[in-house]
């Protein structure tokens, strides 16, 4: 249940809340999208990303874990709060190699399609073209480091739903880098399969499943008419939209 | 998880050392089947024995802990001084602090660079700033590197001489104190002061630590009784007190004084927390770099527990049983943010937490746990001996008590000083004897830069807010190489858990370095004010929060420092073209 008494205000606007809620929670509820990556309906938020950044209260603090307290007014689509989570994406792309246009995600993904939504036109910061491993051990899936933007979904789908363990984060800083849990450290040797919900929850490119790739056709693609703001947290192969994202 | 190590000197390391031999000594201490909690310890324990951790030890923990490989890997990865390779006989690592590089620390390393049976690294400041330039030796702190020193370690280290027989003079670090006040000369006896607090009731204590005014000695300054009232208030019979003795930001040293010689005030301080919040069980996370203390802190704590002073019946009440064990750390400065040194202490990779929830509600285990770091236990027994009235009177307004100031750099007396809060910059620096620096970075690199316009400022909470680093900055240092240095030790200190200190630590270095080159414009510039702004406002911890105030206050106190260094061409035009195709010409021979 919903309770106007605990309620906060999103960019004026009255937003219900429920005991409980990050900031995040009740806003997907209302329909009011608010930007992210490693935040997930179903796994909960992580707060790595930092995309779902808004203000309250002169702060500036992450929507998906910053709980909802009564009468907290959040600002969100404000051209500061846009140009922030826009220099954030631009971070991302840099942190990576992401080539939009060969990539069999291209359409398909969210990181490419927050771009979109928040107007990016260029990388803006110098690309680090960092060296990062791939990974085309494994029959089904192809582990592109390149990609990963360590959102850690795979991890926790895999750690929670799976209860396979096949995933862990090594590394530290800017050498972080998502790892296999095998001897060989080579997916192959895990006991990863395509059927794994770890294989269905990556917003990117990072975990591609190896057959099928660009068989939609350009314009039929999930992001191609409608923008991340109307269709939300949802992946291609997902059959309806993921939780309560609007 | 009270089980006590051992860390004597070890070394020249075998090239490939095997895991069996030391799995039966760490089976009697962590037992057949270790606590998951256990696994930094045990890694820690590994590493110092054998110089790294080899991969039957990755298979053994992995089977005897219940984890995926990838996370002990993933943990060993992340600590500085964890590696997988196989060792060499000796590892020196060089504190690469900017006071230490600019007393020729790059040469030092530079010298070892291509000698047999040694590596030489560069790592984040070792708490030796008034001694340096220091190394460490497979973990052991090397002070005062001189000329003549560094030879006798060369000589030492080509003829394999084992570093337990290295002369005690080279490992000798001095306590460095020069001026010492209330809190460094204040006498008790042991248990006496928990005694007193026993009598008195915790409720008594508290209303002592309200109208104290004690403050966290950490730099932020959070009220300690709101911290320990909101853990009082929890009622779970399972509660902790934790010690930070992660002294990580760059220039600070005062906390190795203050465990080496004041560890009865800690242990005190420490005991006096566990009974007014109701802990049973504490733990000091020393780190890694403070390794070389940790035999002379557990002789400290098995001292106490002789006296009955720790264990079952502390000072003899039957209802407070209450011990202290050493967790260690393995590299990594972001543990000094708290609830990564809970993850730490739980044997995870050093990630901050998502906060709220707050330590205090939920720490160690997800129990109400009270983080605090060595010099405000040190307080809390020093207040509790002199009571509110004294304690606030030593200080200045909202800022009571007095505060140990690590001085290095360029000054004639580096060490370590007890000044009252309210101290003017200005008063330190004719302290430690200095005439007319450029500058003095207060705080470490997330502190802040002041200049000669600022030092009539006090050190105080409501002023300049001080977690006790206090760097000396001479007329001929280069202020922009100070930036560079700061900013390369966040970005290697980053846990690269967040976009912003992750990618946003990599533009800032990466532009600085293009400056640095004599590639840099304004646009380089712009991206560097831009990144040290969204780090600001963006990341996860306060180690993102804070990577760009080097940046920030050099740009707004001496732009010329920047300016100076930009190339001329406004269009950002960087391409040496003669130089670009120079290896193309001599390959085709023209």
């Amino acid at each position: 249940m919903t309770d106007q008494a605990l309620g906060i205000t999103i960019d004026g606007a009255a937003v219900p809340c429920q005991a409980g809620d990050t900031v995040i929670d009740a806003a997907h509820r209302a329909g009011v999208y608010i930007p992210h990556l490693c935040f997930h309906p179903e796994f909960g938020p992580h707060g790595s990303c930092r995309l779902c950044m808004v203000k309250a209260g002169g702060r500036y603090v992450a929507a998906c874990t910053t709980p909802a307290t009564p009468g907290m007014s959040v600002e969100s689509d404000t051209a500061e709060i846009k140009e922030l989570r826009l220099r954030i994406t631009q971070m991302l792309f840099v942190d990576g190699n992401h080539f939009c246009p060969a990539c069999e995600q291209s359409g398909q993904c969210q990181l490419q399609a927050t771009a979109y939504g928040l107007g990016m036109q260029d990388l803006h910061f110098s690309p680090s073209y960092p060296k990062k491993a791939v990974d085309a051990s494994h029959d089904e899936m192809l582990l592109d480091r390149d990609r990963c933007i360590q959102c850690n979904l795979c991890v926790r789908a895999s750690d929670r739903v799976d209860g396979k363990h096949v995933f862990s984060l090594g590394g530290r800083g800017i050498e972080t880098r998502l790892m296999p849990n095998s001897a060989s450290g080579l997916l192959r040797d895990t006991e990863f399969s395509a059927e794994d919900r770890a294989a269905h929850v990556c917003p990117v490119g990072a975990l591609l499943f190896k057959h099928d790739n660009y068989a939609r056709p350009i314009g039929r693609r999930l992001y191609d008419r409608t923008s991340i703001d109307r269709i939300g947290n949802r992946r291609a192969d997902d059959a309806a939209p993921g939780g309560s994202a609007p | 998880m009270t089980t006590t190590d051992t860390f004597p000197r070890c070394g020249p390391y075998p090239a490939a050392a095997p895991f069996a031999p030391i799995r039966e000594e760490l089976t009697t201490r962590f037992g057949a089947m270790p606590d998951r909690l256990d696994l930094l310890q045990i890694l820690v324990s590994i590493q110092h024995r054998l110089g790294y951790v080899p991969a039957e030890a990755i298979s053994w923990l992995a089977t005897n802990l219940g984890l995926s490989r990838a996370e002990i890997h993933g943990v060993v990865a992340f600590y500085s001084f964890l590696e997988e390779t196989p060792p060499a006989p000796y590892t020196l690592r060089f504190s690469t602090n900017i006071t230490e590089l600019w007393q020729g620390q790059e040469a030092n390393m530079a010298r070892f660079k291509d000698l047999p049976n040694v590596r030489a690294l560069p790592t984040s400041c070792i708490g030796l700033g008034d001694q340096g330039p220091a190394a460490l030796v497979n973990g052991y702190p090397l002070p005062r590197l001189t000329a003549t020193r560094l030879d006798a370690i060369a000589r030492a280290i080509a003829s394999r001489r084992p570093v337990a027989e290295w002369p005690a003079e080279w490992f000798k670090v001095d306590p460095n104190v020069r001026l010492a006040g209330p809190l460094l000369e204040f006498a008790f006896t042991p248990g006496a002061l928990v005694e007193r607090v026993l009598a008195a009731g915790d409720a008594a204590f508290m209303e002592m630590l309200r109208a104290s005014g004690l403050r966290g000695r950490g730099g932020a300054g959070f009220a300690t009784h709101a911290k320990w009232d909101a853990c009082r208030a929890e009622v779970v019979p399972e509660k902790y007190v934790v010690c930070n003795a992660d002294e990580g930001e760059p220039g600070t040293f005062k906390d190795r004084l203050l465990l080496s010689d004041h560890a009865e005030l800690l242990i005190e301080g420490m005991t006096i927390a566990a009974r007014v919040v109701g802990a049973k069980q504490g733990y000091i996370y020393l780190r890694g770099e403070y390794l070389w203390l940790y035999d002379r802190l557990n002789a400290a704590l098995e001292a106490r527990r002789r006296a009955g002073l720790l264990g079952a019946k502390v000072c003899g009440a039957a209802d407070f049983p209450f011990d202290i064990a050493i967790h260690l750390g393995a590299g990594a400065y972001v543990c000094g943010e708290e609830s990564a040194l809970l993850e730490s202490l739980e044997g995870r990779r050093g990630v901050p937490r998502i906060r709220p929830p707050f330590p205090a509600t939920h720490g160690y285990r997800g129990r109400p746990t009270v983080v605090n770091n060595v010099e405000t236990y040190c307080a809390i027994a020093q207040l509790a001996g002199i009571g509110a009235a004294e304690f606030a009177a030593l200080g200045s307004q909202g800022s009571a008590g007095t505060k140990l100031h690590s001085v290095s750099g360029d000054c004639a007396h580096p060490g370590i000083f007890e000044c009252a809060m309210g101290t003017q910059v200005s008063t330190l620096l004719d302290l430690c004897g200095t005439r007319d620096p450029l500058a003095v970075q207060v705080g470490g690199p997330s502190g802040r830069l002041l200049f000669p316009e600022e030092f009539h400022l006090p050190l105080d909470f409501s002023h300049v807010s001080s977690g006790g680093s206090f760097m000396v900055i001479g007329r001929e240092r280069d202020l922009f190489e100070l930036v560079y240095n700061f900013v390369a030790f966040f970005h290697h200190e980053s846990c690269g858990f967040c976009t912003p200190c992750r990618s946003g630590s990599n533009i800032m270095l990466n532009a600085l370095q293009r400056i640095r080159r004599g590639q840099g414009t304004e646009h380089e510039l712009q991206i560097i004010t831009e990144a040290a702004a969204v780090a600001s406002k963006a990341s996860h911890c306060g180690l993102g929060h804070t990577l760009g105030n080097p940046f920030q206050d050099l740009e707004r106190g001496r732009p010329a420092v920047f300016q100076d260094r930009l190339r001329d061409s406004p269009d950002g035009t960087v391409l040496d073209l003669k130089r670009a195709v120079a290896e193309a010409r001599a390959l085709r021979e023209r």
